[in-house]
């Protein structure tokens, strides 16, 4: 890629940073080139970010009426999964799973509230709330 | 070194330049700081980082890993060992023992390098935040409750608060920081350029070329194209999952793909003043082609997620072959220049 023709498509997710590439100029050499936006890029962030939203809104909504618990919704929020969350926890899948569900979740000692709120970065009781908005 | 030390600020002196990938902007930064030159692209390529490989039984939010270069630590550890740099790492069990112990080397003067979690840090963009445990920085001073970090791929000096900072150090799950700090402790008076960049370039080309797994190297790129083309058109949402998925661990997830052909293009060019080689030179006008050529596909994979190009399998596996195949010749010809 030539240097002037590196995209400059002010990306909102870069919030008027810029990214670094390297890109050759007139005589063939590589040079350093900042990019500030690239629609490829802005597409698949935004989807990316758009899954975990739509996953999110779900759990909310399933949250509501008592069908999931709230940690699912803000295990979501915070961009993860139950693979992820387990991961971090250190928990077994199968064990995060069961404590998604919301009599599983009611139940939750306060060491392990306290070990899902660590991984998500919240506090214990932040964990119930759910926010009137998803 | 000098550190300016006043009660509750301390303040290395360290020389901020944006980087293309974090691993090789943070070595390349610390060794310049150390007074070795190194530019990121000959990290990156001594380092012999670039590489392909699709591993599908690692899942990562339910979506298969693809992988543009060797995984996280191959740069700090290759690179100073082809150079016979020797590093200091320190992991700790403890968060409180890890920032202590930073604090320590701050005002002892010292600037260090440090994996985080890259969702923690607050002064990344919201939108850019992702749960990925190998991201590198370097940490040069503390104010107050602010850490002054020099993040290679932002383009300004940055702050985090203390807080945010050891919670990014001490994530847990996959790659794991443990609150890994690094510098340099031992830098020969010489060292052998030519040598490591002569072993770099073997290990990377039989990396592409030669390694028996059908998930690596030029294979691995064939395997993907293989399965877009298989992909069954009647599960969209998932495929445009996928895709897009592939997309931004090319171009995002540390520059991925594209941007790291052109990395490794431009330490061909350094490689072929260095060695005397003009006709690295020209191979690394054709990886640049390749580059090229992997934008290309991010770029109508991408606008077929976005339904602003009609869905076609058939034209993004062509275009992977058409990358396989181009640069198995290059490493061919590469392998055959450092004979």
């Amino acid at each position: 890629m030539k240097k002037d023709e590196v995209p400059q498509q002010n990306a909102k997710a870069f919030m008027g940073h810029s990214k670094l590439l390297y890109a050759v100029d007139d005589q063939g050499r590589y040079v350093p080139a900042p990019c500030n936006g690239w629609e490829a890029e802005e597409i698949v962030l935004d989807q990316a970010i758009a899954e975990y939203l739509r996953l999110a809104e779900d759990a909310w909504c399933r949250a509501k009426d008592g069908r999931a618990s709230a940690l699912e919704y803000h295990m979501y929020r915070q961009r993860m999964d139950v693979v992820l969350l387990a991961q971090t926890t250190g928990y077994f899948k199968w064990r995060v799973r069961r404590d998604l569900r919301p009599g599983a979740f009611q139940k939750l000692g306060p060491a392990r509230r306290e070990r899902y709120a660590d991984a998500l970065g919240l506090t214990p009781a932040d964990l119930d709330r759910l926010p009137e908005q998803p | 070194m000098n550190a300016a030390v006043r009660s509750d600020e301390v303040l290395v002196p360290y020389e901020h330049r944006q980087s293309a990938h974090c691993e090789t902007g943070v070595i390349s930064g610390l060794l310049r700081h150390h007074g070795l030159p190194m530019s990121e692209p000959m990290a990156f390529g001594v380092s012999a980082a670039i590489c392909y490989a699709y591993l599908p039984f690692i899942k990562f939010g339910g979506l298969p890993l693809f992988a543009y270069r060797m995984p996280p630590g191959h740069v700090i550890r290759w690179l100073t060992r082809r150079l016979g740099i020797r590093m200091h790492m320190q992991t700790f069990r403890q968060p409180a023992e890890g920032t202590r112990v930073l604090d320590r080397h701050l005002s002892e003067g010292r600037a260090v390098g440090v994996q985080t979690s890259a969702y923690w840090l607050s002064y990344f963009p919201p939108d850019m935040r992702f749960h990925f445990n190998a991201h590198n920085l370097v940490v040069y001073g503390r104010r107050g409750d602010q850490y002054l970090i020099s993040d290679p791929v932002i383009d300004i000096l940055v702050e985090c608060e203390a807080e945010a900072l050891q919670k990014a150090r001490f994530t847990r799950g996959v790659l794991a920081p443990k609150g890994l700090l690094y510098y340099p402790e031992y830098i020969p008076p010489r060292v052998d350029l030519p040598r490591a960049i002569h072993k770099a370039i073997r290990f990377t080309t039989g990396m592409m070329l030669h390694v028996p797994l059908n998930f690596m190297g030029i294979r691995g790129i064939r395997t993907v194209a293989r399965k877009i083309r298989g992909l069954d058109p009647g599960h969209e949402h998932y495929n445009k999952l996928l895709l897009g998925h592939m997309v931004r661990m090319q171009e995002e997830i540390g520059t991925g793909g594209a941007g790291f052909r052109f990395l490794y293009a431009s330490f061909l060019q350094e490689a072929a003043a260095v060695l005397d080689k003009p006709t690295l030179t020209a191979i690394a006008d054709r990886l640049t082609a390749v580059g090229d050529e992997w934008r290309r596909f991010a770029l109508n994979a991408a606008k077929m997620c976005k339904n602003r190009m009609a869905m076609d399998y058939g034209l993004l596996a062509d275009q992977l072959m058409l990358c396989a195949d181009q640069e198995e010749a290059i490493y061919k010809q590469l392998r055959a220049e450092v004979k």
